[in-house]
């Protein structure tokens, strides 16, 4: 079997195309984010792992209704009630004095439950307390984190290939998170310390995916004759030349995650959908947008390998 | 031995069975095939920090202060009997406690958390304290002002008479005397909030009742709240005497049907700490059905104890836990190297234990605060074990079918080589020792993905060799050979960013960024030396123009 051998699409071509795509996706995350902010008080729906704060999870072996847990908890007064996964389970946001223990917190939501809805055999699963400092710090670690692993990208592709590819590359992933992240901002995803391990794998693999493509340029610029070649031409060959390779192993990877999403159960439910979002942007991206970023950093800037700097800079013919 | 297809083969089954007895010798040591993380197993997970409220510690006192707080939490866990917790210092001022698998939350956090600083003071009687107490009357009126002391008096009264009309007037079956007590209860209100008034110009001394043991006041529990306000206040704590200081009792005292709290006048200067201590051990007194903690000194300690015991005979003496009077028994005679707290009657024997556990492994040296605590259920844990795995058989299974079908003969080599590389996987994982998460097993599906993709990579390579009309032999050749630099580099800058993980992350995301950076090594391996020993076995029975399936 193959899949698109000897594919000739003219991708470069359609790059104004991908920006506008691109550039309404990022608009709609970006708008979601301004709205977030106004309505929520913060551009994502952090979770306590982020802002500090604590939750007990509940389990239920009889079939209970959000309503039904709400009521327990004394009705309109109940602290914010979140069903989690499609089971009987129900992430209940405790709220906490300062000196609370979160086990005694815990105890009691489980006495009032099982006064309140008796023989449905509830069980506390999950409890999570969070320091508020502890979360703001690791908001910034977060940041710290995405922006180191472009710097050492940068770096590394700088050596590896040229400066322009490494600019591309980080171009292009900055786009994926922008994305992912105005994605999680418009579903008011809630962001906790897995997420942010997703969101750092989505880096990685939409690197990995604009690798491939740019292995196949430089392998075809230092081929004979690549030289008279127009470069939005060698460009567009080197994509689809792997485009066998990226749609098959997309395809795989989404397969994997697929069945993460469907079997995975709810504790990394999230996680995979952020991370099938990023398989799927990610491919994109190496396409229409580092392949297209190489193209327009080589016509701005010019040429910086120097065995070129004898020629001038090929117009695009777009 | 590597250009030889034998030496290939041999190197690749050596590699194998490396990867297999690292799992089994876990497994064997420790009855788990791989370590789970506590959202897999169940547990608690705390993150503790030296308390600062002043914010006046230097970066490195902190630190050198949970570095204390480690070694002491280090024994009492040890003494507590979990087995393989995980202390692990982050950042120069906190400690992460992970403790899988325990039953009682609370008790664990209690022996983690409690600082266990033990002294033995004198107690003074309350008549050193006489003037001294009018001295203090006169600081928080000059401080309070007389109107928002009187305020305080009142919303103290106020909340007991409301409660006192909800219990009258709340109950139906009470109405019919209701009404009677209700006038009662108000003129009384009345009376009170008159004598309020005058107490209000002795707000802290009208608060002391004289005591049952001498060298204490009774302090009614209702009082208690605002008579800790007055005395944490800095005014207080300047009118008091030199090297005195007042402590609560801890027990809670009933006379005349009302409950009380000892307050105790003590010299400030310990004459000897928990730090002499040498041994402690819980017992149970049958007689009082009182469990006690017996306490033994060092040599050292044992000569301060009796050279004070013996020139204070007759006088109290008040065993101080966490600034908590456990008991205040007589000096009846010189006492040498041993001694005990009472815990009170009705205190269960657990209860001694921690106790006497957290006093052998000493004091905290500072207070420390739960700045993050997680608990998972095991259920919760075995739940996501079984859905792991059952999505990732799953996983696995489709990705073998597309292999299969796409690239045929090949794609069961490139299957062939993902078991040795789940393989390699699980085997490096175990080999570390390395700690399996919900996020890791999401990190291990993902990077099947990526190992796929360099199989993929090389085949995709190998077909165009061959379009150009190449031999199999050299196409495939050809076909590794030009695949590598993509794969180099691809894994390259993964593993960068699954080392940044591990550098930034705590717990689950570091389980992820470990199981990521093991996939990323073996599948590298795995693709490029084990497909290709695959292939060159396949190839070995053919001539070198026939055509292969792929």
């Amino acid at each position: 079997m193959r899949l698109f051998n000897n594919a000739q699409y003219r991708f470069i071509e359609a790059r104004r195309k991908a920006y506008v795509v691109s550039g309404l996706v990022l608009v709609i995350g970006v708008g979601a984010m301004v709205v977030n902010i106004t309505s929520l008080g913060s551009w994502q729906n952090y979770g306590v792992d982020f802002v500090g704060g604590s939750l007990v999870q509940v389990r239920f072996e009889q079939p209970v209704s959000a309503g039904e847990l709400r009521d327990a908890l004394g009705g309109a007064e109940a602290p914010p009630i979140t069903q989690f996964g499609s089971g009987n389970e129900f992430v209940i946001r405790a709220p906490l004095d300062d000196d609370a223990s979160i086990t005694e917190v815990a105890a009691d939501l489980e006495a009032s439950v099982s006064a309140n809805l008796p023989d449905r055999g509830v069980e506390v699963v999950r409890t999570e307390l969070v320091g508020a400092k502890v979360g703001a710090e690791l908001q910034t670690k977060a940041l710290q984190a995405v922006l180191f692993s472009f710097v050492l990208t940068l770096v590394y592709l700088a050596f590896r290939f040229e400066l322009r590819f490494g600019l591309a590359a980080v171009i292009a992933t900055a786009h994926d998170i922008l994305i992912t992240l105005g994605f999680l901002a418009l579903f008011r995803v809630e962001i906790a310390l897995p997420t942010v391990a997703a969101i750092l794998t989505i880096l990685g693999y939409s690197l990995n995916d604009t690798i491939v493509v740019f292995d196949r340029v430089r392998e075809n610029m230092q081929a004979k004759g690549a030289r008279k070649r127009d470069p939005v031409d060698l460009v567009n060959v080197s994509i689809n030349e792997t485009l066998p390779r990226t749609v098959l192993t997309s395809g795989t990877t989404l397969a994997v995650l697929l069945a993460l999403l469907v079997l995975g159960g709810a504790v990394i439910r999230d996680f995979t959908i952020v991370l099938i979002l990023g398989v799927v942007i990610g491919t994109y991206s190496s396409i229409f947008v580092a392949s297209p970023a190489l193209i327009e950093i080589q016509k701005r800037w010019g040429v910086s390998d120097p065995d070129r700097k004898k020629e001038r800079p090929q117009p695009a013919t777009v | 031995m590597f250009k030889s297809l034998r030496g290939r083969l041999i190197t690749v089954a050596i590699i194998v069975v490396t990867a297999a007895w690292q799992l089994y010798s876990h497994k064997t040591e420790t009855g788990q095939w791989l370590k789970l993380g506590l959202d897999l197993q169940g547990g608690m997970h705390l993150v503790l920090e030296v308390d600062d409220p002043d914010g006046t510690m230097t970066a490195e006192a902190k630190s050198d202060m949970i570095d204390r707080v480690d070694r002491i939490i280090r024994t009492r866990i040890d003494e507590f009997g979990v087995e393989e917790p995980l202390i692990q210092k982050v950042g120069g001022e906190r400690l992460i406690v992970e403790l899988a698998g325990i039953d009682d939350e609370e008790q664990a956090k209690g022996i983690v958390q409690r600082n266990a600083f033990l002294e033995f003071k004198k107690v003074l009687p309350t008549s050193d304290m006489d003037g001294a107490l009018r001295r203090i009357d006169r600081a928080i009126v000059a401080a309070l002002g007389v109107d928002s002391i009187t305020a305080l008096g009142r919303a103290v009264l106020q909340e007991e008479t409301s409660n006192l009309e909800n219990l009258l007037f709340g109950a139906d079956t009470a109405a019919v005397d209701s009404a009677a007590a209700a006038a009662e209860s108000a003129a009384a209100a009345v009376a009170d909030s008159i004598e309020a008034e005058e107490n209000a110009l002795r707000p802290f001394s009208s608060l002391l009742l004289i005591g049952d043991i001498e060298g204490t006041y009774l302090v009614a529990a209702a009082d208690r709240p605002v008579a800790e306000m007055f005395l944490a206040m800095s005014e207080v704590e300047r009118a008091f005497p030199r090297d005195q200081i007042m402590l609560w009792g801890s027990e809670l005292v009933g006379q005349a049907a009302q409950t009380f709290y000892r307050l105790y006048v003590l010299e400030e200067d310990s004459f000897l700490t928990g730090a002499e201590l040498e041994d402690a051990t819980a017992m149970r007194d049958p007689q009082f059905n009182q469990s006690q903690v017996q306490f033994e000194f060092s040599r050292a300690g044992g000569r301060q104890f009796a050279r004070f015991s013996g020139s204070n005979i007759g006088n109290y003496l008040a065993i101080v836990l966490d600034n908590e009077v456990m008991s205040a028994p007589v000096i009846r005679d010189r006492i040498g190297a041993r001694g005990q707290i009472e815990m009170g009657q009705g205190t269960p024997l657990e209860e001694a234990r921690d106790l006497a556990l957290v006093l052998r492994a000493g004091a905290l040296p500072a207070r420390i605060n739960i700045v993050e605590e997680r608990t998972v259920g095991p259920s919760l844990g075995q739940d996501s074990i079984d859905q792991g795995r059952l999505a990732g058989l799953v996983g696995i299974g489709l990705v073998i079918i597309v292999m299969i079908a796409y690239y045929g003969a090949a794609g069961f080599l490139a299957v062939g080589a993902l078991a040795v590389y789940i393989l390699l996987v699980l085997g490096g994982l175990a080999g570390l020792n390395a700690t399996l998460t919900v996020p890791g097993i999401a990190g291990l599906i993902l990077s099947i993905g990526m190992a796929v993709d360099a199989n993929v990579l090389i085949f995709e390579r190998i077909r165009e060799e061959l379009d150009h009309g190449r031999a199999a032999r050299t196409a495939v050749d050809e076909g590794f050979q030009h695949a590598l630099s993509a794969i180099v580099d691809a894994n390259i800058t993964t593993l960068i960013t699954a080392l940044i993980l591990f550098q930034f992350g705590t717990g689950p995301v570091q389980g992820f960024a470990v199981t990521l950076s093991i996939g990323i090594v073996a599948s590298f391996f795995s693709a490029l030396f084990v497909t290709r020993t695959f292939f060159l076995a396949y190839l070995s029975g053919k001539k070198a123009s026939d055509p292969i399936s792929i």
